[in-house]
This record gives structure tokens, sequence and C-alpha cells, in this order.
């Protein structure tokens, strides 16, 4: 280090009160401090109103069957969800990532039912298609110097017609036993697809937050330059949140076909949409550098129930869209509201 | 004319406290301060961009509230702000004339409003620049001449200028107060912030200095000696303000020219650099310890020349030697270049330099985050804190906690944590782009303070700035650049100021001729 021994300056000789007294030493003070915690509290608190009045339209709402029909819905979306996040935080869009779960489903249905491997040998199968094309999008996106919207949706046409071509535009029925990762295990009461959910919204925290990698990511979606200019090659940063997303789509792809026990190519059609809805409920900002994936599983969590509770009270498609589509706008609206003193403008 | 009483207004803290504030018609009154003082908050208020909390003012007597900015603008109240403001993909005349395009039958008539705009540049002596041309093809300099060209296109009653000339050469900033001395003569009146306190010797009439949001005094400015302003800005006694005597350039202690201390070795050999259209078979060598000054008018290519040797622009020929290495291409990425140990602070502080929503730690331990990581993976915030801490300790920064974001920060601030982030790494060479541009003079002093100590170690300097009075204080020697060619190499002993602007306008068509 070269500054230990310098003089003191001249503005040193600023009032003591502006001298910082010790930072905040522990992480649940900072925490309190950041603001993540109120945001947090904020959506949960949506979340059990939301629940709490579908409770109250509907008196079979909060049951074992509308649980375990959410639990089963809900992990695919939180995978895809997570690594959406994960790109929007970074500058990014994925457009492609339905697309891709439909491609890597077809990978996992060709390696069991057309060559007869096992699950364990079909699912890296699916998570390597998805990659596959993550690589495609993020390599196109940084060395062609193409905004990543534009990328991820001609991948989101390709990954598709690639769907098609691997499956024969046909359904692939796979032997039931692939249902054992949407299956609940007993005792737990937890499918082994929500309980790896949990986990990589978990690990997909600890990533942003804890990892070089990860503050890599927000601070190249707050500057790419500024981040460029400081010495650090962004390019294989930027790539690696793509292929990271691509695996996620993947694995998302093993899980909606272990859920259906079958290959549908037509499959997860405008679940990118979901995905960013979900990460943009839970605060994530579409300009990048901000954005928890926590707080985008109660994204999914929201969604999730004012689906089924819509559809428990009754309520037509179409008004599942109104509500739906209602929900995006106020939660941004919400959401700027919260951040609007954030930044000054001088 | 203008008149303020007790205009108030906090952010976070208080930052203006009970202004009051004359401006007399016809009078360029400068508005003096440190970097947070207040000088900005307190233009932005009075020309409608922001609300005061408290406080009333007056426009030629009568009480006057600007709610917008248009509003102000109609009474004649026009600001040209530090910022630039332009919108890069719009010609140079449409910016200008924004919000008044000149129509016909609903279209836009372009012929008028080119005239009118070329009309508006001719007054400033600006006919070299093309109103048709794109803005984002100007340098910053132009750019800062075109939106002052726009606001005296305005009904003008009171101009206010921030920081006008921070990216101005020397003609362009005799050509700016040659408008401010007419206007001036028409009786309008200008509000002036700038840190060079020789030019508000030339322009001003009266000075206000404020400090921690309050009005120091008012006064007119032959009455003060700079050493007197430099304490009443810093609130300081001048004997305390070490450096500062007779300039405000002073770089603080240590200024033993290259000559006395031993150069060591070559630290950088550069051989035939061109970047096409920008610069042209550039040479020249830096030695260890030197602190080699880059002069030029705007648009010469010194952002361009730094840019090249960081691996920031593609070049397009050329051979660079670090140290005792071999000769090899120019770095292709700035990452290449950081690991031969250089080091760049960017002209422009928010578009390349910095993450304004993020912490001061988040953006100081950038460059070197890995190697502060548990094996290069996990972020060990513990360590990232304590060096930020002494970044900020060491460089003076002033900031509630490193967890403060920076756009919180003010601009001199600002700069020591780029300048600190670039210290973590302990650079060979260090390249500057305007490093005290906008910046007060206790930053500035702290800042040249700063990089004489890396001289002394044995680290290269090689700092561009448009204030030649600042490269003739603190450089050993300096290398001027015209039209995208070196037109001259002067050391300490050889240079006037007079040479070193021939130099910078050598090349330029019928403006010296023969010195090719």
């Amino acid at each position: 280090m070269t500054m230990s021994d310098s003089a003191p300056t001249m503005s040193d000789s600023a009032p003591s009160s502006e001298r910082p007294s010790a930072p905040p030493r522990s992480w649940l003070s900072r925490l309190m401090k950041s603001g993540a915690l109120i945001d947090l509290a904020g959506l949960a608190i949506v979340l059990l109103a939301i629940v709490a009045v579908f409770s109250w339209l509907s008196p079979r709402f909060f049951s074992q069957a509308t649980l375990a029909t959410i639990m089963n819905q809900i992990p695919a979306l939180t995978i895809l969800a997570t690594g959406m996040t994960i790109v929007l935080i970074s500058g990014g869009i994925d457009l492609s990532v339905g697309s891709l779960v439909a491609f890597s489903s077809a990978a996992l249905g060709i390696v069991m039912a057309k060559y007869n491997q096992p699950l364990w040998l079909a699912i890296p199968a699916a998570i390597a298609a998805g990659s596959l094309f993550g690589l495609i999008n993020g390599s196109v996106t940084v060395f062609g110097r193409i905004p990543s919207f534009i990328v991820t949706l001609g991948t989101l046409q390709i990954a598709r017609g690639c769907a098609y071509l691997a499956t024969s535009k046909s359904t692939i029925y796979l032997n039931r036993s692939v249902q054992v990762l949407t299956d609940r295990i007993a005792g737990i009461g937890l499918s082994p697809a929500a309980v790896s959910a949990m986990l990589i919204v978990v690990l997909g925290q600890l990533l942003l937050t804890r990892t070089v990698f990860g503050r890599y990511c927000v601070a190249i979606g707050t500057n790419e330059s500024a981040v460029r200019m400081s010495g650090v090659d962004t390019r294989w940063t930027r790539i690696f949140v793509f292929v990271l997303c691509g695996a996620l789509a993947g694995m998302a792809g093993v899980i909606e076909s272990s859920r259906l026990s079958a290959v549908d190519p037509n499959g997860a059609a405008g679940r990118e949409l979901q995905a960013i809805a979900a990460a943009v409920i839970g605060g994530t900002s579409l300009m990048g550098g901000r954005g928890s994936v926590i707080a985008t599983l109660f994204g999914v969590l929201i969604m999730a129930v004012l689906e089924s509770g819509l559809g428990q009270v009754g309520a037509q498609e179409e008004i599942k869209n109104l509500v739906t589509g209602s929900a995006i706008v106020v939660a941004v609206l919400f959401d700027s509201w919260r951040h609007r003193g954030t930044r000054r403008t001088s | 004319m203008l008149r303020t009483e007790g205009i108030s207004k906090k952010f976070a803290a208080p930052v203006l406290r009970g202004i009051e504030l004359n401006v007399n018609q016809g009078e360029v009154h400068a508005l003096l301060g440190a970097n947070g003082a207040g000088k900005s908050t307190l233009c932005r208020i009075i020309s409608g961009l922001l609300w005061a909390d408290s406080g009333r003012m007056f426009l030629d007597g009568k009480e006057f509230t600007s709610t917008t900015r248009q509003d102000a603008e109609q009474r004649g109240i026009q600001i040209v702000q530090q910022e630039l403001n332009l919108l890069p993909t719009l010609t140079v005349a449409e910016n200008m004339f924004l919000d008044r395009m000149p129509c016909r039958f609903g279209w836009i008539d372009r012929r008028e409003l080119n005239r009118r705009a070329q009309a508006a540049m001719d007054a400033l002596n600006l006919s070299q620049i093309d109103v048709r041309t794109q803005v984002s093809e100007l340098g910053v300099g132009q750019r800062q001449l075109v939106e002052i060209a726009g606001a005296l296109s305005r009904s003008c009653r009171l101009l206010i200028l921030d920081e006008p000339t921070a990216a101005l050469t020397a003609t362009e900033t005799e050509r700016l107060f040659e408008q401010l001395r007419r206007l001036k003569s028409e009786g309008t009146g200008v509000i002036y912030i700038s840190h060079r306190l020789e030019e508000i010797r030339q322009i001003a009439d009266r000075i206000s200095v404020l400090r921690d949001g309050r009005l120091i005094t008012t006064q007119p400015v032959d009455e003060l000696s700079t050493d007197e302003i430099v304490s009443l800005m810093t609130g300081a006694e001048p004997e305390v303000v070490e450096g500062v005597s007779g300039n405000t350039h002073g770089a603080g202690t240590g200024s033993s020219s290259v000559s006395e201390r031993k150069l060591k070795g070559t630290a950088l050999r550069v051989s035939g650099l061109s970047v096409e259209g920008r610069l042209t078979d550039v040479n020249f060598t830096l030695y260890e310890g030197e602190r080699l000054g880059v002069a030029g008018l705007v648009g010469a290519g010194r952002t361009e020349m730094l840019r090249a040797l960081f691996g920031d622009l593609r070049t397009d020929g050329g051979m660079i030697r670090v140290g005792d290495g071999i000769d090899r291409q120019p770095f292709e990425y700035p990452r290449d270049a950081v690991r031969a140990g250089f080091a760049m602070v960017t002209e422009d502080r928010k578009a390349d330099g910095l993450m304004l929503s993020m912490s001061i730690r988040e953006n100081t331990v950038l460059p070197v985050r890995r190697k502060l990581a548990w094996h290069g993976t996990l972020v060990r915030r513990r360590s990232e804190v304590a060096v930020t801490e002494a970044m900020r300790d060491s460089l003076g920064v002033i900031s509630q906690s490193v967890e403060q974001p920076v756009d919180e920060l003010s601009g001199g601030n600002q700069q020591k944590v780029i300048l600190g982030k670039w210290l973590l790494t302990a650079p060979r060479i260090l390249l500057l782009d305007e490093p005290t541009r906008g910046i007060d003079v206790p930053a500035r002093m702290t800042i040249l303070k700063q990089l004489n100590q890396l001289a002394e170690r044995g680290t290269a300097i090689l700092m561009v700035s448009s204030d030649l009075d600042e490269l003739m204080q603190f450089c050993d020697r300096i290398l001027v650049l015209s039209v995208g060619k070196i037109s001259g190499d002067f050391r300490r002993d050889a240079w006037t100021k007079e040479l070193l602007m021939q130099a910078c306008f050598r090349g330029h068509v019928g403006l010296s001729g023969g010195s090719q």
C-alpha cells in the first residue's frame, strides 16, 4: 500500500461532526440500514395480504391442496427468475429462457427416450443444452456489441426451432420414474425440485452479495465503462452471466419434464416474461445495478398465489390477465416511489 | 438587480443557510467556495431547477418564484450548468433551439433553425463549429461553448455560468470573456462560478464567498488578495494554508524538480503511436518518477493518447515498451494495461470513473477486489473496509462512512476516491486526464500533493490538463499535442507560457505558418 505514510491533508480540517463514527459492524445492522430488510418486509406484507384476501373470498383457499399446487408450480419459475435477476442486475436481459426450457427438456427427452439413458445422465445433458445457448447469447452480446435484448430475441426463436427439430414437433412421453424430482419427499412435504429451487435462491443471493463475480455483476450493471476502466475484464463476467442463466433454464426444463413426465416442444412459451415480471415485482431494476434474488422469490410467490387464488375464486382468464398485469405495474410504481430519494439530481 | 433573502435548502443536511445575495446590473459576480459549499445549489434554486425550503428572491425589485426552469428562462434567467446537458444524437442547432424550434406549417424550418443557430455561434466567434454537426462528434470543450451560445441566444437579464471554463482552452476562455464584457456593457448581470482565481481577477467585479452553506462575504475583487480569498473559502488562516502563496495551483510540498532527483530508468517508451483520425506518429519516453504534462487545445488528441496507451482505444500502429521490457503492441484491453502497472484517472468521473449509486468502498476496491478476496472469489468485507478507510483517511475524503454512495460526495471528494482506488494498485505508470477539473482548491492541493509523493517513489506520471499554469507548476516536462501530433517537448527550464501556447497552435491552418 502506498498511502499509509502520507501527511494529514487540508481537508482533514473539516468539522469533526462530518467524520464518520465506526461503520456498522454486524451484518444485521448493516442490513437494517441498507433498507433491504424494509423492502423484503414490504413484499412479505403484500404476499400475506393477498393470501388473506383469497382466504376470505374462498374458504377452500387455505388448504393443503392449494399449497401443493403452488409448491408444484413455483420451483421451475423460481429457478428461471433467479437466473433472470442476475442477468438484469448486470444490465442485460434474456428473452430466450422460455424457449431454452423447451429445448433443454427436449435434450433430456432424447437422452432418456431415444438413447434409453437414466435420468442422472439426462439431467447434465439438459443443463448443458441450456448453457450452450447461454454461451451463444453472452458471446454474441459481448463480442458483437449488440444489446442482449436483440440477441436473445433471436435465440428465443432459434431455441424454439431447435426444440421442434429435436422432437419432430411432437410430445415425447417419458417414463413415470422422472416424477421422482417433483414428487414430495415423505417426511418433509417438499419435492426435490422445490428443495433445489430454495437452494438455488440462497446460493444466488450469496453469489450476488458475497462473491467477487457477484459484485462485478452489480458494478457492471451500474456503470460498465467504469468497471472496464478499472482494469476488470468485464467481457467474461458478462458472458458467464448468460451461461449461468442458460444453465438455470436447463434445470427448469428438467423440472418441467419431470412434472409432466413428458417433453412438450411447445411448452414454457412466454415463461421469460413471467420470470422478468417476478424479478421486477421483487424490485430488480431493468436498468441494471439493483436487485435481489430473495426479493425475486417473493415476486414468484406473489405471482403464484395470485394465479392459483384467482383460479380458486373462479375468475376467468381475462380477469387473471387484468389482475396480474396490474400487480406488475403497481409493484414497479411502488418501488420507484420507495427509491425516489436515493439519487440526487445534482 | 437580483436579490435573495434568507434562501435555505436542506438535502440530508443543510446545504444553504439563509443566503442573502445581491447581484447588480451589468456586473460579473463571482461565486466562490470549496466544492460542496452550496454554489451550484444556490444557482439551481435561482434558475428554477430546485426549490428553496425558505427564503425570497427578487428580480429588478419584484419578488418572483422560479417554479420551473422555463419559468426562470422567461424572466431572462439563463443557466449553463457544470454538467453538460446536450443531447448527443441531435445537431448543435437542434440542441440550442430544442424548446423553440422555428416552424412552418407545423414542420421544422431547418434553414431558419440553422441560420439562427449559426448567428448565435458567430456572436461567440465560433463560426468553425458547423451547427449541423451532431453533438456527439464534438469534444467536451466545444460542447461547453455550444451550451453557452445556447444560453446567450435567449433574452438574458441574468446569466449563470457554473464552471464554464473547466473544459475550455485559453483562447476559448478569452472569447467567452469578450462576450461577458459585451453582456456587462448591455446591463446583463452574470453570476460566475469558477475555481480559477486568476480568471476571476480578470473578469469579475465583485465576489461572494460561500462556505458550508453560508455566505461569508461579498466584496469587490480588487480589495482581496488571493491568499485572503483562499482563506475565506477554507476558513483557515492564510499562513496555515501551506504552499498557496501568490498562486492557486500550489502543489503543496515536494516540488523538487526531476533533475534534482535521480531519474532511475525508463518507465514507458512510445514509438509511432497512431489512432486513425486522432493521433499521428506520437513518440516520447516517460521516465520513472517523472511528472510529464500534456498540453494542447481541446480536440488535439490528448485524451485519445491516454486512452490508446491504456488499451481503451484501438490503435493503428505504433509500439510501446514498458520498463525494461521489449517493444510490444499497445494494450488491447484496459485490464492488460492495469496488469502491466498502468492506472488511469479518466476525464469524466460520471461516465467512466465511478459507479455513482454504489458506495465508496465498492468504488475503491474495484481494481484490487480479487486480490483482497478469499482465494480470489469470496469477498472479504473486513479487509475491504480497512483498505477503504485507510484510503479515506490518507486522502481526507469527507464522508459519513465508507458505505456512503459516492454520488452524495462533492466533486473533489469523488476525485479523491478515484485516485485512491488506483493508489491501492501501486501503479508504475499513472495516466491522468484533467485530474483537477471542477475541483476546489483544497482538494486540488491534496491531489497534487499525493501525485508528488507518488512521483518521488518512482511512479511515472503522465498528466493531461487544459490549465497551463497548473502544468507549469506541477510538471518536470511538458509535451504539447496539436492536431494529433507532438508539436513541442519542453523541460522545466526551457518553457515559457508563450512558447507552450505557440506549440499548442502549431499545425492549425492560418494560425501559425511554417513551424511544422
